[in-house]
């Protein structure tokens, strides 16, 4: 285990703190003389201290600083430290931790713009290098981009190995016995002569020694979670309705709390009258907030019934009114002023179209909410020198920064305390309600208050996914894909969703042609160009972000090439792919579904699609049967390779879940704006699957190459195409646009 | 007004038309019960009364008067899980688990109506529950090994 021997003495300086009676073990970043400049993360001197696990006389606490979704993070990040502390799962307690620069995450910056995943060269390391250290800069504690395991998979296995070989130190320290003839079991050093030395028994002697600077991590024959089944740390809770979330928190003489904003997101409230309001039961105030009201009650549905009750004067909103037109700037962006990235522009893509195309298309994808089962909600307790936050947040660093600025308090005096979430798929990366408790907080200085957004504004108020369009061209010959040109048009993701944390970001967004530009198809003349268009309703992170409508574009405009062609869309799909981890997904699938042509009689039909976004090659198959109700999804396979699989069931799960997520909206899903509004509030207009739509799901994890990845998102972008190819193999009917059901039926 | 929640009773001064959910969640304190849409179009807050599965959003507290309101956190607990309950740990159905009260209590009772469910039972029993992370298909499973259970009970 060089490799991790030489992370510890290049990149950390293992250390330990005293706590409160107990002993913190954890990482030192620090900074050594440079010999590479790779290695250049860090100012001179810095040392940062990171906690993940802490040991009192009471018991071990592991911290697992990634929130917890429903994505299972909390228990991924506990297993991977108690694998190296060697301790079980049910011996320990998971705590978030508090907010702290400390967690920041150096896995997000693993798509460095303008690199491609595969691309393992100097410039492109750099580049993730440079991104790297600027994400450390900004102390960036975030949960996204699936990437909590790519994350901690170094990370918080050597925290644990550290803790593990220092208590092996205090026990020696201790006991006189050589360190090298003790072996740990189960939360215990053990002893030659098998006497048991509980980890919490050497708490004490722990903090004060010098901890263990280099630590040799197991071999993976050794490993006791990792790759095995487990049962999740919160399956059990989950399952008894005692899984405690941020809505249902709680404290002594808590009140209760909505707001109504301007249904024109991020319009002016002009005025007010909640002169009705104020005298229904149990309203004790209605105070004025950024764009709105907060409505302060006795009882949740008490606040929701007062809110309905008050008159508002609202400015208009600050974007195009009327969906048609947020669709013509999409149009009237296809221009060389708006062409924002060119990053793949091989062969000769004009003179390969110098003749004409063979195929000539335009697709769409929708503006999608996240909407998430729990609405989302924040409680807290401003007084006069302090200032707590209970909320199910992916940023909160940046609630920290937001409540300190409202209440005018030092960053140090504001605690955010993360709590469990029912579902974000992003939509837990704003801070609206924390801004919005933090306000109407305020207004009670002293009276904790729970703010809880009815479905309806939570669904108004929603960052949308992007809005997207694409135009393709293309030629074929011999029986093979020769041109593809694919152009892309979509607001900026990143400049909305930084622009609302005061971020700026310069340059060009490359979220805009995620999942099409590096995509690992060696086309002959081969374009993606990706145009900014103007900014329209305020838009934000949506499960897999950029590739989740790109994925769509991209694998239907090749497929109808490949049609075009008259090749098969596996086999030259395999012909085209030079990257061999994804080639062998590609072929997994396959495999899987018994791969014989797109043709499957009896009006039925399969398609297959590819995406590799971040950094994870995920292939689909889907089957379909056009019936006379309409188009019915009988069966997906999915295969996806992440390097290593942490929990087999729960990836598996997790796979399941995205296809049904993805599919889901392709077919039915969209937000439209009327009026400065979002014309649908509740799931009775934006629902995506229902138990009886959902198909067998079938899915294949490969563990291939170094690079260890997370599964949140990589399988939303292949599913739309996969389902569209598979309804022109079976009607003859290619669907450019989602929602789908707009031009065909479904079961 | 008297309700009997999970074998206990409580005295509640409410209104009549306020939802039994918000009453079960603000009033009484039982928080397994989830808010999810507030229309009956998702399902979290399914309860059952007198045995039956409704959703308790368009539930009146006053129609809740002198019938048994059973909640998630009574039909079993982690100590003593119903037959349901357990199937849904053994195949770890849940992922965020904020519907899963709803789907728990919603195959509770279509497996106390109908004890050997075909697919297009459970198709039409449990698709007016949401599940934004997409467990239909554990749930599915889970629903097959809880029958079993209940059978051999």
């Amino acid at each position: 285990m060089g490799r991790v021997k030489t992370i510890a003495r290049r990149s950390f300086l293992i250390g330990s703190a005293a706590i409160l009676g107990g002993v913190a073990f954890g990482v030192y970043l620090y900074k050594r003389p440079v010999e590479n400049p790779l290695l250049a993360d860090l100012a001179e001197g810095e040392a940062s201290l990171t906690e993940y696990v802490r040991i009192t006389p009471e018991g071990v606490t592991l911290i697992t600083p990634r929130a917890d979704k429903g994505q299972g993070a909390y228990h991924v990040q506990a297993a991977l430290i108690a694998e190296e502390l060697d301790i079980d799962l049910d011996q320990v307690t998971v705590d978030p931790g508090p907010p702290s620069a400390a967690y920041y995450n150096t896995a997000l910056s693993g798509e460095a713009p303008g690199f491609m995943v595969t691309d393992d060269s100097f410039g492109a390391n750099a580049m993730r290098t440079v991104m790297d250290a600027a994400m450390k800069i900004m102390g960036v504690q975030i949960t996204g981009g699936s990437t909590t395991v790519a994350d901690g998979w170094d990370k918080l296995r050597v925290a644990g190995a550290v803790a593990r070989e220092t208590l092996k130190a205090a026990a020696a320290a201790q006991t006189g016995v050589s360190v090298a003839d003790m072996t740990t079991d189960r939360g215990a050093v053990v002893l030659p002569d098998g006497a048991r030395l509980e980890y919490t028994a050497l708490a004490e002697a722990a903090a004060d020694i010098d901890p263990v600077t280099e630590v040799t991590l197991k071999e993976p024959g050794d490993w006791r979670y990792i790759g095995k089944d487990m049962m999740r740390l919160d399956v059990l809770a989950k399952s008894t309705g005692t899984q405690s979330y941020g809505i249902d928190f709680e404290m002594d003489g808590m009140v209760h709390a909505t707001v109504v904003t301007n249904p024109r997101k991020g319009g002016e409230m002009l005025s007010f009258d909640a002169s009705e309001a104020d005298a229904m039961r149990g309203v004790q105030a209605v105070v004025p907030i950024t764009n709105g009201v907060g409505v302060i009650a006795d009882n949740t549905w008490r606040a929701f019934e007062a809110a309905r009750m008050v008159s508002f004067d609202w400015g208009p909103a600050p974007y195009p009114a009327e969906q048609a037109d947020h669709w013509a700037a999409l149009e009237a962006a296809f221009n060389d002023d708006q062409l924002d990235s060119q990053y793949r522009d091989e062969g000769d893509v004009e003179a390969a179209l110098a003749g004409g195309a063979t195929v000539e298309a335009e697709y769409r994808a929708p503006y999608l909410a996240h909407a998430p089962l729990e609405p989302i909600n924040a409680t807290a307790l401003i007084t006069d020198t302090r200032a707590d936050i209970w909320t199910g947040t992916q940023v909160p660093r940046f609630a920290q920064e937001a409540v300190a600025e409202i209440t005018g308090l030092p960053v140090e005096d504001v605690h955010i305390h993360v709590l469990m979430m029912g579902g974000s798929f992003g939509h837990r990366l704003e801070l609206d309600v924390v801004k919005q408790a933090a306000e109407v907080g305020m207004a009670i200085k002293g009276t904790p208050v729970k703010l809880t957004y009815s479905r309806e504004e939570d669904t108004a108020h929603d960052y949308l996914r992007q809005i997207a369009m694409a135009r393709v061209k293309g030629t074929v010959s011999g029986g093979q894909v020769q041109s593809l040109d694919l152009g892309i048009s979509m607001p900026s993701v990143i400049s909305s969703q930084m622009g609302r944390l005061g971020q700026s970001v310069p340059g060009p967004d490359a979220s805009i042609v995620q999942g099409a530009w590096d995509q690992p198809y060696g086309v002959p003349n081969y374009r993606v160009s990706g145009y900014r268009a103007e900014p329209l309703a305020p838009i934000s992170s949506w499960r897999s972000v950029g590739a989740s409508s790109n994925g769509f574009f991209h694998e239907s405009a090749l497929d109808e090439l490949i049609h075009a062609a008259g090749a098969d869309p596996m086999e030259e799909r395999l012909r085209l792919m030079w990257d061999d981890n994804s080639r062998a997904t590609l072929e997994a699938v396959a495999e899987m579904s018994g791969w014989d042509g797109p043709q499957m009689g009896q009006g039925r039909g399969r398609g297959v699609a590819f995406c590799l976004s971040f950094g994870v090659p995920c292939a689909e198959v889907v089957e379909v049967t056009n019936t006379d109700r309409g188009i019915r999804i009988d069966k997906v396979y999915a295969a996806a390779n992440v390097g290593r699989i942490v929990d087999p069931i729960n990836f598996e799960h997790h796979v399941s879940g995205a296809v049904i997520w993805a599919l889901g909206h392709a077919i039915s899903a969209e937000i439209t704006h009327s009026d400065g509004m979002t014309d649908q509030l509740n799931y009775d207009g934006f629902e995506a699957m229902r138990n009886y739509q959902a198909p067998q799901i079938e899915v294949r994890g490969l563990e291939l190459g170094d690079a260890v990845r997370g599964i949140g998102e990589p399988p939303v972008p292949p599913a739309a195409a996969a389902l569209a190819n598979a309804i022109f193999a079976a009607t003859g009917q290619r669907i450019r646009e989602m929602p789908m059901r707009n031009h065909i039926g479904f079961v | 007004m008297k309700l009997t929640v999970d074998g206990q009773t409580h005295e509640v001064d409410v209104e009549e038309n306020m939802p039994l959910l918000w009453v079960l969640r603000d009033e009484i304190g039982i928080k397994g019960v989830k808010y999810g849409c507030g229309i009956a179009q998702c399902g979290a807050c399914t309860v059952h009364l007198d045995g039956v599965a409704v959703r308790s959003c368009q539930t009146w507290a006053a129609d809740a008067e002198g019938a048994e309101v059973t909640t998630i956190n009574g039909l079993g607990t982690p100590d003593a899980m119903h037959a349901v309950q357990e199937a849904w740990a053994e195949h770890q159905v849940a992922q965020c688990g904020y519907c899963q009260s709803g789907q728990i209590m919603q195959a509770a009772s279509m497996l106390a109506a109908i004890p050997n469910p075909t697919d297009d039972d459970i198709d039409a029993e449990m698709s007016g529950n949401l599940c934004r992370c997409g467990t239909y298909p554990q749930i599915r499973a889970a629903i097959v090994t809880a029958a079993a259970k209940l059978r051999e009970a």
